[in-house]
């Protein structure tokens, strides 16, 4: 007998095997979702999948009357326009001082403790001096994204960079390069599939900030409708909101990681880890 | 003739410690100089103080008669033992990045006639090292020898006075390092290169070199270990004949080794 150690599902098995848990996860739920109604046809805390339907369809193909527009759509656009200009935002800085500490030793002496520092104050906390600064706009819910991206992925790619060996720097410079073309073609494609990763991993927390903020100021977004609708106790539009949300964040992530490997080929091995 | 590179009394210290002491040294053009020495002796300090990565705490370095730059400029090529080629850029993309460089200080990007011609000097220099069947290959695909290839090849693109080598051949298996053995020697030969090469396998320092220089304490203090550095305590000039014949003092410090 094997050990169980060395034992590896193959293929096919290997995706059932990861369905399986999912597949009993939502079997347990219309279970308890039928037993619920079985007692209360009223229930509103586990909505069958027909009433979800139902809510889901005045959501997503009818137009709000007073708008004018399909909520779920109006909230998709105004939550991905939030997080898209934070995250880009949040990248592009990521760049400049990531690459800046990583290379320089002036930077690094002069940036460095000023990022570590920014980066343990819990972005949640200074939320309300983001709505006294910015108001209750748009505005300030993007600065809270990027406020709390931002310091760990600068530290992240600066400690990356910082990381590529001293040989490739030295050699570069014996080609002629000037710190300018070591930063442009040495540093800057070697920090891109890095930076890619550390995007991927910070919309976790990216998510967070954003719901929050449109939880507390707001009157459009995916964060706004679920914390709306919570009091009606309206769980038929909560779970599709967060299975949409989860959805579009899945979405992103593989577009990401995709992009990373069609673009930056070099750093992943054939059929290895990354 | 100007010796391409001098060292006039250098010292490296590190507060108390003393790494080298009293270091003078010349290497002629067209000299393939081969270091050898025991773990810890700095060796490698030679090269760091060559490529300016270290300045002397005392006396001065010459390239070609002039006081060395204080940081690796392209006057002196370098072949690390590892990590010496850019992994994100092809085997072609390495070589011609020193082209790249020289000629776009702003992009890094040639364009047109500019880079068909480093291009077509690249394709020649690969060529001769035996690289020209993997132009498009990234570096993580090559063997360590291969990789090691390149790295000279993108080292000589420059056109060096001096080529530094750092353990070049120390992390290859016994095969590969005879060939690339017989590779510096042809591309050295052809070129007319000057080397400087710091290694511990001092078969390979004899077999190389037109001088061996033999770096370690000439004096030793067991209570203050570091009190007193290293300096070339052997300075062998060798012609053909002595190549094959290693003088047994400098045995002797290998096997301390």
């Amino acid at each position: 007998m094997r050990r169980l150690l060395n034992a590896r599902p193959r293929g096919g098995g290997r995706l059932l095997l990861g369905l399986l848990p999912i597949a009993i996860l939502i079997l347990l739920y219309l279970v308890a979702s039928q037993a619920r109604h079985a007692e209360n046809p009223r229930d509103k805390i586990l909505p069958t999948p027909a009433a979800m339907a139902e809510s889901m369809e005045i959501m997503a193909l009818q137009k709000d009357p007073r708008t004018g527009e399909i909520p779920l759509a109006a909230d998709t656009k105004a939550s991905l326009t939030r997080l898209g200009i934070a995250v880009g935002a949040a990248a592009a800085t990521t760049l400049v001082l990531g690459l800046s500490i990583g290379l320089l030793p002036y930077a690094r002496a002069g940036l460095g403790p000023l990022v570590a520092t920014i980066s343990v104050i819990p972005p949640i906390a200074v939320l309300p001096i983001l709505f006294i600064v910015f108001g209750l706009g748009e505005t300030a819910k993007i600065v809270l994204i990027f406020v709390g991206i931002t310091p760990f992925m600068v530290r992240d790619l600066a400690s990356h960079v910082a990381a590529i060996p001293e040989e490739q720097i030295v050699k570069a410079q014996t080609l002629g390069a000037s710190t300018w073309l070591v930063a442009l073609q040495v540093a800057l494609p070697q920090a891109m599939p890095r930076l890619i990763d550390s995007v991927r991993f910070s919309l976790g927390p990216a998510w967070v900030f954003l719901i929050s903020a449109e939880a507390i100021a707001s009157d459009v977004g995916l964060g706004y409708r679920i914390f709306l609708v919570r009091r009606y106790l309206a769980m038929d539009i909560i779970l599709p909101y967060v299975a949409w949300i989860s959805l579009l964040a899945v979405i992103i992530d593989l577009a990401l990681l995709t992009w990373s490997r069609t673009a930056f080929r070099w750093a992943h091995a054939p059929g290895g880890r990354r | 003739m100007t010796p391409v590179l001098s060292f006039r009394n250098v010292w490296v210290e590190y507060g108390d410690h003393v790494v080298l002491e009293k270091v003078s040294l010349d290497v002629a053009p067209g000299a393939f100089v081969s270091i050898v020495g025991p773990s810890g002796a700095g060796k490698s300090t030679f090269l760091r103080l060559a490529l300016g990565q270290e300045a002397p705490s005392r006396g001065e370095i010459l390239l070609d008669g002039a006081p060395i730059p204080a940081e690796p400029g392209p006057d002196r090529g370098v072949v690390f033992q590892r990590y010496s080629v850019f992994p994100h850029m092809t085997v072609l993309q390495n070589v011609m990045f020193g082209a790249r460089c020289d000629q776009a200080p702003l992009t890094g990007l040639l364009m047109g006639a500019d880079r068909r011609q480093a291009k077509a000097e690249a394709v020649a220099i690969l060529e001769q090292v035996g690289l020209s069947a993997a132009l498009k290959a990234f570096p993580r695909a090559l063997s360590g020898g291969m990789q090691q290839r390149l790295a000279i090849a993108q080292a000589l693109i420059t056109k060096p006075r001096i080529l530094l080598l750092d353990e070049p051949f120390g992390a290859l298996d016994p095969g590969v390092r005879l060939d690339m053995h017989e590779l510096i020697t042809g591309l050295w030969r052809e070129h007319g290169l000057t080397i400087l090469m710091v290694t511990h396998d001092i078969k390979e320092a004899f077999k190389l070199g037109t001088r061996v220089i033999a770096v370690d304490k000439r004096r030793h203090d067991p209570h203050a270990p570091k009190r007193y550095g290293s300096t070339a305590v052997y300075d062998f000039p060798l012609d053909d004949k002595q190549k094959t014949a290693i003088p047994r003092e400098i045995a002797a410090l290998g096997a301390r080794d």
